[in-house]
């Protein structure tokens, strides 16, 4: 199998504090891969030195064989690394139709991933598509959120802490995207702290903690002293 | 009827006022940067469509087809080498380059042109007048008022119709996430800057075709810009229009009752709409 994302001792630093330090990942193509760990464990950071909105200070991202460590974020996405961010930070000032077509805003040429196909994925982003995207509960912001990153056709989709402050019932729905996104031929990586989710959706999972991966695996290989150590930090006596 | 004549006088002089004000309401809308040469570089568009009407002898009309793409390119090399450099969370830099940029283009102006009045010839046009009714308007203000409304409508349907309109929408909401969806802010704003300063060369005909100009009379249309901008809302472009329309009928009528008392009608106008409508007649909603 292709891999797709090679991440080789990625450091990063806030001012003076360290969050990351030599991280190494990989991710292969058509792979669904989970972060998981406590608040504070580096995994945000992690999304954002991979996408260059934080300051990588040492190691390499390579997307395909190809180095993209410190490039712009901008340029990191047109290579095909898009991300969901934390919070989904979507437009204001944008309709629910327009936050989707804007992630297409860098695109060249045609893809899998289409204003239709999205909004076919989930059909309520098309009956509220003139509402303004925060005029929408927090799972339909989710699934815009999902939607416009989906709108570049990356190779790579990062999904930052998708489930957070959803209900259940909400997170099954955006969760049961997952199959077709990976059949579009797209790689994923989520951030969960929703470890349970992140078992299922899963192929690898890797658990960080205080800005190193603590523990890595496949969801039936893990055991859960083994994720109560690594997450926690604590060893199960 | 000598009311509805000062009243219809107001208007289309608020036309004026409103495309003095457009650029620096857009600019102000997609990045947040208040720019004090707005309106030196109104008065640099105009001395640049005298340089080519007297170096060419075409009609100011047509020097501005000239003069427009040049002032593209001027807002977009300040933007790129100068205010983006500038621009970020604290907003003294910009407030402070943009000052500084304003006292140099006056000087700069006047080592070039000297502190001699100036005036584009516009010919016969200038004394032209139609009558609706009881009221006499004169065809320039009518062209500048009419001009300022288009003004308003392209930028709207470039504001809210077009993928250019959405990087500057999304920019201006959120400059991390508009870069997540491979948007270059800093090539939006050098986009949005040369907008505006088209905008301001458009400004710049009917202002030096109406009145005399000289380098030093930026910061006062400036000043007009400014309050057009407040009275209607920040980052609301036919609030724009409609604070420029506010200034120029208070000016009308504080003219007919006495005519010293003219340009002061004007600045009661902002404080009192400001006392009213702290955030303007027509705010942003997520402001």
């Amino acid at each position: 199998m292709n891999t797709v994302l090679h991440i080789d001792g990625l450091t990063a630093h806030y001012g003076d504090f360290q969050a990351l330090f030599g991280v190494n990942l990989t991710l292969d193509e058509g792979q669904t891969l989970a972060i998981i760990g406590a608040n504070g464990a580096g995994k945000t950071t992690l999304m954002r030195a991979i996408t260059g909105v934080a300051k990588v200070t040492a190691g390499t991202v390579s997307l395909a064989n190809d180095d993209i460590t410190r490039l712009p974020a901008p340029d990191i996405l047109t290579r095909g690394i898009a991300m969901v961010p934390e919070g989904r930070r979507l437009f204001p000032s944008l309709t629910v139709e327009e936050n989707l077509l804007i992630g297409a805003h860098a695109r060249s040429g045609n893809g899998y991933w289409t204003l239709d196909r999205v909004q076919q994925m989930f059909p309520v982003l098309r009956e509220r598509r003139h509402s303004a995207g925060t005029a929408l509960s927090g799972g339909q912001q989710q699934m815009v959120a999902i939607g416009r990153a989906l709108m570049s056709n990356p190779r790579v989709l990062l999904c930052d802490e998708l489930s957070l402050g959803l209900a259940p019932v909400v997170i099954k729905e955006i969760y049961a995207a997952f199959p077709q996104i990976r059949e579009s031929g797209t790689s994923i990586i989520v951030v969960e702290q929703d470890i349970g989710q992140a078992m299922r959706v899963a192929d690898h999972v890797h658990c960080m903690m205080e800005g190193r991966i603590t523990l890595s695996g496949r969801p039936a290989d893990l055991t859960r002293e083994a994720i109560h150590d690594a997450y926690f930090g604590v060893s199960h006596a | 009827m000598i009311l509805i004549d000062t009243l219809a006088q107001g208007l289309l002089l608020g036309g004026l006022y409103a495309l003095f004000a457009a650029g620096l309401s857009l600019v102000f809308g997609i990045m947040r940067l208040v720019n004090l040469a707005h309106g030196d570089l109104i008065i640099l568009a105009a001395y640049l469509i005298l340089t080519i009407v007297t170096v060419t002898g075409l009609h100011p009309f047509l020097a501005v087809l000239l003069a427009a793409p040049v002032m593209f390119a001027v807002g977009w090399l300040l933007q790129t080498h100068l205010l983006n450099r500038v621009l970020g969370t604290d907003i003294l830099p910009p407030l402070l380059v943009t000052f500084g940029l304003s006292v140099v283009i006056q000087n700069s102006l006047l080592v070039g042109y000297t502190a001699d009045s100036r005036k584009l010839a516009a010919g016969t046009i200038e004394s032209q007048a139609m009558h609706l009714g009881p009221v006499t308007l004169g065809v320039m203000p009518v062209l500048t008022f009419a001009s300022a409304v288009a003004v308003i409508f392209a930028l709207n349907q470039l504001f809210y119709r077009t993928a250019l309109g959405r990087a500057f929408r999304a920019t201006s909401d959120d400059t991390v996430t508009a870069q997540l969806m491979g948007i270059q802010p800093q090539r939006v704003f050098a986009i949005a800057t040369g907008i505006a300063l088209v905008v301001a060369t458009i400004a710049a005909l009917f202002l030096g075709t109406r009145a005399n100009f000289d380098p030093s009379i930026g910061p006062a249309r400036l000043l007009y810009a400014f309050e057009a901008v407040i009275i209607g809302g920040l980052g609301s472009l036919w609030g724009t229009l409609a604070g420029g329309i506010v200034i120029g009928l208070a000016q009308a009528i504080g003219a007919s009752i006495n005519p010293e008392w003219q340009i002061l009608s004007g600045h009661i106008a902002f404080v009192l709409v400001l006392l009213i409508r702290p955030r303007g007649l027509f705010p942003r909603a997520n402001d």
